[in-house]
């Protein structure tokens, strides 16, 4: 199965997805040096997002959420690829400005969320194209 | 994406090496929200300058080092830094010199010392139908809907980038079109005297940012005579569980004499009426903490205008605290409080300024109950301070630091 998404970052990615249930502020609610969930109001606080595909309804919140994404960059703790419910430039403009610090960079894609089950293994295009390879 | 010759040249390897960066990043930002153009802006506010990481001064310093200065006035928000009085910040010796290198970054490419996150009442207010380009989710949806003034929410480091090029991606908010409501919030079905209450506008902003998210809503049934630090609560606290950037209050808001103005002349998407209960359990979700006990009480999120200062200056007369009480505000509201600086003082308060206890390493605990009227400090505190939190009315705060206990007023909620 094919999801057909809008790349706000482009780039190819694969991995295991983490499907957060709750909208999230990543001021307080990431730590950039463990790459952890932190917001102990989070349904998911304490999980690690590095090394996952992470969906996320919404980005709500605080301005400096680009300043967390971009230290979780800096420190190589950033996720594979973020999947957003709904668009977001905060965290999309700290990507954008890690390329320009050198940092490695990873797909935004903004899509619909039926059919992503949290666990499943996916594969993303540069053109937004997200490929369920299975599902746990 | 259209670019006049003159965002050409500032994009070329021709141009100053700053601008082609910040350039770079902008036109990027506006290729993925859409836009078709930019659009010139005529002020900026930046919330990059408050030290939370490493890679932000590094950031800040190159853009610095290559030469940048901003072409339009930028006001700066709150540092991770009290300059009044710097033993205040119990922060690393690292995370200290990170601050002040951050900073002075800032400053050097030409921003306002301004030090504050309520811009909009230290004089630096845009007006009706203006362009800008903010970060600092408060002052962002403020600007928007208070002012009328149009900007996008954007976040830090795109902020300084604005503020260089002196663009803005002609999309969102910038665009009239955009920016009337979807949805109707219709206040009748709540008790008169609550919306006479203070306290009241920090739960409806909690509620209103997880009800509708990111879309724009128009209140009706708000007093005429709402002030303007309630409505700033309210923005706050939306912009704090939620992702709102604009609302109207029908007959108050600049954008909404009336609903057909507010809503463009089409009927609404959503009517939502909430009800008393609604309100009950959004000010119970602002508190996190059991039992009795505070440790601290903390106001001034956003900065504490003069007249909420002089407020409490009334309240202090005659009363101890026994608990730390931190008032967070700006410098120039600091410098004019006179006598009633004294009474907050000799009470027992403390002033924070330029700054903030969310935002810098000041509490004395790393863990504990902290007490606020305000939205946004309930919301953040568990996450980024540590602290348990207890929401009250500022006269509910004030006689909970006198015993250190928590002492709240249950009658205005029913």
């Amino acid at each position: 199965m094919t999801i057909t998404g809008h790349p706000l970052i482009e780039g190819e990615a694969e991995g295991t997805l983490l499907l957060l249930t709750a909208p999230i502020c990543f001021w307080g609610g990431l730590d950039p040096l463990t790459g952890t969930i932190s917001d102990p109001r989070h349904p998911q606080c304490g999980t690690h997002i590095s090394d996952r595909i992470v969906a996320i309804p919404a980005i709500v919140g605080s301005s400096s959420s680009s300043q967390y994404l971009l230290e979780a960059m800096h420190h190589r703790k950033a996720p594979r690829a973020i999947l957003l419910g709904e668009e977001d430039i905060i965290i999309a403009t700290a990507v954008i400005v890690g390329r320009e610090m050198d940092y490695p960079s990873f797909p935004i894609v903004h899509c619909a969320f039926d059919g992503l089950h949290d666990g499943a293994r996916l594969r993303i295009s540069v053109d937004g194209r997200i490929q369920i390879l299975n599902t746990p | 994406m259209h670019l006049t010759a003159e965002e050409t040249f500032m994009i070329s390897s021709q141009a100053p090496p700053a601008t082609a960066m910040a350039m770079r990043i902008l036109t990027e930002t506006a290729r993925l929200m859409g836009a078709d153009r930019l659009v010139e802006i005529t002020n900026a506010h930046i919330d990059g300058c408050v030290y939370f990481a490493d890679s932000g001064v590094f950031f800040a310093e190159k853009l610095r080092d290559l030469g940048a200065q901003v072409s339009v006035p930028a006001t700066l928000n709150v540092g991770a830094l009290d300059l009044l009085r710097p033993d205040l910040v119990r922060a690393s010796r690292h995370a200290l010199d990170m601050s002040r290198r951050l900073m002075t970054a800032y400053l050097d490419m030409g921003c306002t010392a301004s030090w504050t996150c309520a811009p909009y009442q230290a004089g630096y207010r845009p007006g009706l139908d203006e362009q800008i380009a903010w970060a600092e989710s408060n002052a962002i949806v403020f600007a928007n809907s208070v002012l009328g003034a149009r900007t996008n929410r954007y976040g830090d480091y795109f902020d300084i980038c604005a503020a260089i090029t002196g663009r803005a991606p002609y999309t969102g908010l910038h665009i009239k079109e955009n920016r009337y409501a979807t949805v109707l919030i219709d206040l009748s079905g709540l008790p008169a005297p609550l919306l006479g209450e203070e306290a009241f506008y920090p739960v409806l902003g909690a509620w209103l940012g997880k009800t509708v998210g990111a879309a724009v809503a128009a209140f009706n049934g708000m007093p005429i005579d709402v002030s303007e630090d309630c409505l700033k609560a309210l923005a706050a606290a939306s912009a704090s569980t939620g992702a709102v950037a604009l609302f109207h209050v029908i007959g108050v808001t600049p954008e909404a004499a009336d609903q057909a103005e507010a809503f463009g002349g089409l009927p609404p998407v959503e009517i939502i009426r909430p009800s008393l209960q609604d309100m009950r359990t959004a000010r119970d979700q602002l508190s996190t903490a059991v039992g009795d006990k505070i440790d601290c009480v903390a106001l001034g999120s956003p900065h504490f205008s003069i007249d909420e200062c002089r407020q409490l200056a009334a309240l202090c007369k005659g009363r101890t605290f026994c608990r730390p009480v931190y008032v967070c505000t700006r410098h120039d509201v600091y410098s004019a409080l006179g006598d009633d600086r004294e009474a907050i003082e000799a009470a027992g308060a403390t002033f924070v300024v330029g700054t903030c206890v969310v935002v810098a390493p000041i509490l004395k605990q790393s863990s504990g109950v902290l007490m606020t009227n305000s939205g946004k400090f309930a919301h953040y505190s568990p996450s980024t301070v540590g602290h348990e939190v207890v929401y009250g009315s500022l006269l509910d705060c004030v006689r909970s630091a006198v015993t250190g206990k928590v002492d709240r007023d249950e009658e205005l909620w029913h």
